[in-house]
């Protein structure tokens, strides 16, 4: 490309200095950037409540594209669900047969369980329960960070620490919550550590995002490796935060110390969400307090 | 004879007459100002719209548009956009806020260094040059990202390096077309 016209700005004293001022100015920035990015590393939720006024700008014009988005997809799946008709139509009744006896010997399990229960004087301390119900409307596409945007906020009751669950499993926690928008931390960000069982036998482990739309999950016991290719993970209430039984993950890969799993949740196909009451929230407020109060526990932490 | 067949030509051809400045019309000094900042920052924006990805996948389009008008009007900025435009950008990108601030503010500094050695240059070291940029900036986002909170492995951002690379001339062509709309009388 052409050279610009001002890099010599000739003998005019005015333009050399004010050429020059751009320069200072410039590097007077990055400067002020940088100390702006210790402070959000520092303190991370810090700018917390500009972000937040950013999305709730864009919030309304984002719920209608979202909805028109949706109305595409909805009818794309009503289209092809008229393909193969017939024989989807024969494969579903012949699965619905199945599942009958098995809905039966559930609602016995269920039956026995609680005469079980009854037995062990076992209480179920807290419900969960839910909260609000919203609809994840963007997400931090193009960032190493997997947090999306939440079409509620603190007006309905949303707050940070809140777990959110869509129909198919976890999807994550709320981080930052505005008046009509929350930003919510997905399973698949790096930093989001839940522990996890494996469902048929509660096997223990702990699974953390990898960035890359899959989770890790590593067994508690280490030296072990039980997972295997199709198992299904879910939450185990341990830590008081997510409630127990929400189902996770499927493993589809095991690695050396673990294995890798797909979220059975995506954020781009819940058609909506539930924020949640945190399983023992009175247990787990007391233990944060515990922690601030003797920085050597949180350290060791 | 000849001049007559050409002007005709010409007037059949229908060559852009939107730089030839006409009897007493200019191009507006606000569209001049704004279509390069607003364009920037639609670029930011496009991470409020609901796309949903599993991996960083979405390029920096904000990033890549600043790039792209930097080199392709050199001297349309004054050196320090890159901290108000990347400042901008922090509010949409999820990113630790500062980090689009300082790459951003970097970038312009680097560029006008290299303004100042190659002087003439073609659209392949254009292409070349905004490739380091983007490697280095969204390596250098992950670089951020992880001292703030655990990042993800840094082969997570691969796949969207390379997309940014390759989209890269298509936003440079974008650019050209708004500059022409810009510049129009």
């Amino acid at each position: 490309m052409a050279p610009p016209v001002h890099r010599r700005p000739g003998y005019s004293r005015k333009a050399q200095y004010s050429l020059f001022a751009t320069y200072v100015l410039a590097i007077a920035g990055a400067i002020f950037a940088a100390l702006l990015l210790l402070i959000s590393v520092a303190d991370p939720t810090g700018f917390a409540a500009l972000r937040n006024a950013a999305s709730e700008t864009t919030a309304p014009v984002v719920r209608l594209f979202d909805s028109v988005r949706r109305s595409f997809t909805e009818a794309g799946a009503n289209l092809s669900a008229y393909f193969d008709a017939g024989s989807k139509n024969r494969a579903l009744t012949l699965e619905m047969e199945k599942a009958r006896t098995k809905l039966v010997e559930a609602d016995a399990l269920r039956l026995e369980n609680r005469r079980l229960r009854g037995l062990l004087d076992l209480v179920e301390s807290e419900e969960t329960n839910v909260i609000a119900t919203g609809r994840l409307i963007s997400s931090t596409a193009t960032s190493s960070r997997r947090i999306a945007t939440l079409s509620i906020g603190s007006n309905q009751g949303v707050a940070p620490g809140q777990p959110v669950r869509g129909p198919n499993g976890l999807i994550g926690r709320i981080i930052e919550a505005g008046p009509n928008t929350a930003k919510v931390l997905l399973i698949s960000d790096a930093e989001n550590v839940i522990p996890v069982i494996r469902l048929p036998d509660g096997q223990p482990a702990l699974a953390s995002g990898m960035g890359n739309g899959l989770v890790m999950v590593r067994p508690v016991d280490l030296g072990v490796n039980p997972f295997k290719k199709g198992d299904i993970i879910a939450t185990s209430g341990n830590g008081g935060l997510y409630p127990p039984d929400v189902p996770y993950a499927r493993v589809i890969r095991k690695t050396s110390d673990g294995a890798m799993a797909q979220p059975l949740a995506s954020p781009g196909n819940s058609p909506y969400v539930l924020v949640m009451q945190p399983y023992q929230e009175t247990a787990k407020k007391a233990l944060d307090k515990a922690l601030q109060e003797s920085p050597a526990a949180a350290g060791d932490e | 004879m000849k001049k007559q067949i050409l002007a005709t030509g010409r007037q059949l051809l229908g060559p852009s007459r939107e730089y030839e400045s006409r009897i007493e019309r200019h191009p507006s000094p606000t569209k001049i100002l704004l279509v390069p900042i607003m364009s920037v920052m639609a670029g930011s924006m496009v991470t409020a719209l609901p796309l949903f990805t599993d991996a960083p996948l979405l390029p920096p389009l904000g990033y890549l548009m600043l790039l792209s008008w930097r080199l392709m009007r050199p001297g349309i900025w004054p050196v320090w956009i890159g901290l108000p435009l990347g400042l901008f950008d922090d509010l949409w990108s999820g990113q630790p806020f500062g980090s689009a601030g300082l790459i951003w503010s970097l970038t312009m500094l680097a560029i006008e260094l290299v303004d100042a050695r190659a002087v003439w240059r073609d659209h392949w070291q254009d292409w070349f040059l905004a490739a380091i940029a983007i490697i280095l900036a969204l390596m250098g986002g992950l670089a951020i990202a992880g001292l703030a909170h655990r990042a993800p492995e840094a082969h997570v951002i691969v796949p969207q390096i390379l997309l940014s690379i390759l989209l890269f001339p298509l936003v440079i062509r974008l650019c050209a077309r708004l500059d022409r709309w810009r510049l129009a009388t």
